[in-house]
């Protein structure tokens, strides 16, 4: 181990570093004051941005550390820094609402810090023991999350389907990857791709492996049939934890994707891209379908998570730079979108419970124009709407579905957008052509107030000028 | 037969006879105690099979941590053993096929590979030690995955904190700074009253 490894992992290091000490700092900051460790977690999360942009690598140059289990690239690197500017959205959005339910505490951002370190090591993974560790430390972490209000009887529920959901999906993936070692004779990723290329392993073995190291990966997802934790947990949970698991640990699904299927098993493509096909063709189909029956906005959310992480698998299965680059640009556009109409549920709700009834949304234009017009724009983005973020990262996808020559797929997958499209347009219905239930003004911190209009505007702009955004997906896979 | 075979045959022997004393004893306190002699004799066994480490582990965490943490939790809890006694003929045959097929799986591991497959491991020279090559390859080669592994340890850490450690209302909780300040007068009343012997 040399420095310039130690340098390498900077970030993480800085990340890690931090989380102990907002822990520590948070026992001496009383209860009237805690906006500081609210301040404390997000300074960390803009000077790690400032350690990963500093040494951010050119495109194709890939750096292995601490023998060959981390990696550096740039694929890392922008999936990294997206992490931390939507998580930062996600603790400024949040400190409005747990200040309202009495959640307000410092194990909030200490697990959520330790989330973001699970990312982090999944994202810069290049041995399957280093994929599993970030896996298990970003799970624990949330399953902690979505239990720390302990009097909700739903989220204690919610805890424990997702705990034990997760831990099987864990121990599947974990199956799995020990079945392609017993196969190939390595865990490093880069070496299974080799002995892969060579030929070797026995073919019995490997697709057992991957039959389980996919499953895994679609549990983790949250695709369908492995689906079923989904609405409950995004039901149960407390609003900002929904908000924090529907955006950053979407980002590390994909990673966790790409590290075990393009880095390690890119020879056995053939084989997963055909489970990969029906996996996202009945997320497309279930989630899409059964949001419209969902009266409570958080579960139709979590059905919309279902469909996208359908599309985005559309990218994935392709196989290509371009289709990965189109599956990361999905990402990314999805943990925009979905933070911002979280956040619009936060703010709609007061102290006495979440406003998460679609009923909550009736005349919402006219108790608060502006942030009813953020939330269509939203909205719009999610249903794939013309000119917004949303739009071209379901464009992306399709091409490269169709570039992967599976035009059926593409074909389904744009029917289920426009079926998708009802539901999220009732919301906007809701909104504009209902009577209000009830007059109270809505009102919100002005930091909460400025996160989200920077948030609403950049699902616009961001989709106006997506070139830029596309290119920097695009230069991660060159 | 050897040296080894006599160890080798007395500890599998200690260990086949507390294992099944672990499932016939009628006193869990005394269940939990075989179930430590049978640990302790599968550490002697891999102490013959060269895997000190495994040995010293086994005994150190199963036999010095958890199963005095099982001891702990058996004296604690009164658990009425009478009714988990029951339907003993019942669960008979399921027992008895499961016992059947892990029997037969070992037969065919062993049957198709043949004991010769699996030979004694050749004895390291005396300055080797496994505790240190370990130790080596945890915090050199594996350093980076180590340090996550603690960190996973830290967050079970804090996440059990967090979920336990909490003020309900109704609880009875002490003060130690409100009880070393306590008086006499707030605990003791001085009664007059007159004495009961001269009254007669």
């Amino acid at each position: 181990m040399t420095v310039a490894e130690l340098q390498l992992a900077l970030p993480e290091i800085f990340v890690l570093t931090m989380a102990c000490v907002v822990l520590l700092a948070d026992l001496f900051i009383s209860q009237d004051r805690r906006g500081l460790t609210h301040l404390l977690a997000v300074l960390t999360l803009v000077f790690a941005a400032i350690l990963t942009l500093r040494v951010m690598l050119p495109p194709g140059e890939v750096l292995y550390a601490f023998s060959d289990t981390f990696v550096r690239d740039r694929f890392g690197d922008v999936l990294k820094v997206f992490a931390y500017i939507i998580l930062a959205g996600v603790f400024v959005y949040a400190k409005h609402y747990l200040r309202q339910f009495n959640l307000f505490k410092g194990e909030f951002y200490t697990l959520s810090l330790f989330a973001l370190l699970g990312v982090m090591v999944m994202i810069s993974a290049s041995n399957m023991i280093t994929v599993y560790l970030g896996l298990e430390l970003l799970a624990l972490s949330t399953y902690a999350l979505v239990a720390l209000d302990r009097d909700s009887r739903f989220g204690s529920e919610a805890a424990m389907k997702y705990f034990i959901l997760g831990s099987l999906a864990s121990g599947l993936l974990l199956y799995g990857m020990s079945l392609i070692y017993g196969a190939t004779g390595s865990l490093n990723l880069a070496d299974v791709s080799a002995a892969l290329g060579g030929g070797a392993g026995d073919s019995m073995l490997l697709t057992f492996g991957l039959v389980f190291v996919v499953i895994g990966i679609a549990f983790k997802l949250g695709a369908v049939p492995f689906h079923m934790w989904v609405p409950d947990v995004y039901h149960g949970a407390p609003l900002a934890i929904a908000l924090f698991i529907s955006s950053v640990p979407k980002l590390a699904g994909l990673a966790l994707a790409i590290r075990l299927l393009d880095n390690g098993l890119i020879g056995l493509h053939g084989d997963w891209q055909g489970m990969l096909v029906v996996l996202a063709a009945l997320s497309l189909v279930l989630g899409n379908v059964v949001a419209i029956a969902q009266t409570n906005i958080k579960r139709m959310l979590a059905y919309s998570t279902i469909s996208h992480m359908g599309f985005m698998m559309l990218g994935i299965l392709a196989g290509t730079p371009e289709g990965y680059a189109a599956a990361m640009f999905y990402a990314i556009a999805y943990a925009i979108m979905s933070a911002g109409a979280f956040a619009v549920i936060i703010l709609i709700s007061n102290g006495d419970r979440e406003a998460d009834q679609l009923e909550d949304f009736k005349g919402l234009a006219k108790r608060n124009p502006w942030h009813a017009f953020l939330m269509m724009m939203i909205l719009f983005s999610l249903a794939g709407v013309p000119v917004f973020l949303g739009f071209f990262a379901k464009w992306q996808v399709i091409a490269a579905a169709i570039g992967a020559g599976f035009t059926g797929l593409a074909v389904l997958a744009v029917v289920m957008a426009v079926i998708g499209a009802f539901y999220y347009l009732r919301v906007v219905k809701l909104m504009y052509f209902d009577e209000p239930e009830h007059e109270s003004a809505i009102t919100a911190p002005v930091d909460f107030r400025a996160v989200l209009t920077i948030n609403g505007v950049a699902v616009l702009a961001l989709g106006i000028f997506s070139g830029g955004l596309i290119t920097l997906c695009v230069s991660a896979f060159v | 037969m050897g040296a080894i075979e006599i160890i080798f045959y007395l500890f599998s022997a200690i260990l086949i006879g507390s294992a099944l004393s672990v499932v016939t004893v009628g006193n869990p306190i005394y269940a939990v105690l075989f179930l430590v002699l049978s640990f302790f004799s599968a550490a002697c066994i891999w102490l013959l099979m060269h895997a000190e480490f495994l040995a010293i582990v086994l005994v150190l965490v199963y036999v010095g941590a958890v199963m005095v943490l099982f001891l702990f939790v058996v004296m604690m809890l009164d658990v009425n053993v009478n009714p988990l006694k029951e339907g003993f003929a019942r669960y008979l045959p399921v027992g008895l096929l499961v016992a059947f097929a892990m029997a037969l799986q070992m037969f065919l591991v062993i049957w198709t590979r043949g004991l010769e497959s699996m030979p004694m491991p050749e004895p390291k020279p005396d300055d080797y030690s496994h505790t240190t090559e370990l130790g080596m390859l945890l915090y050199t080669k594996y350093l980076y995955a180590f340090e996550v592994a603690a960190v996973i340890l830290l967050v079970a850490i804090i996440a059990a904190i967090a979920l336990t450690h909490r003020q309900r209302p109704g609880t009875r909780k002490q003060d130690p700074a409100r009880q070393v300040q306590v008086k006499r007068s707030d605990r003791v009343r001085m009664v007059k009253m007159q004495s009961e012997g001269e009254e007669n």
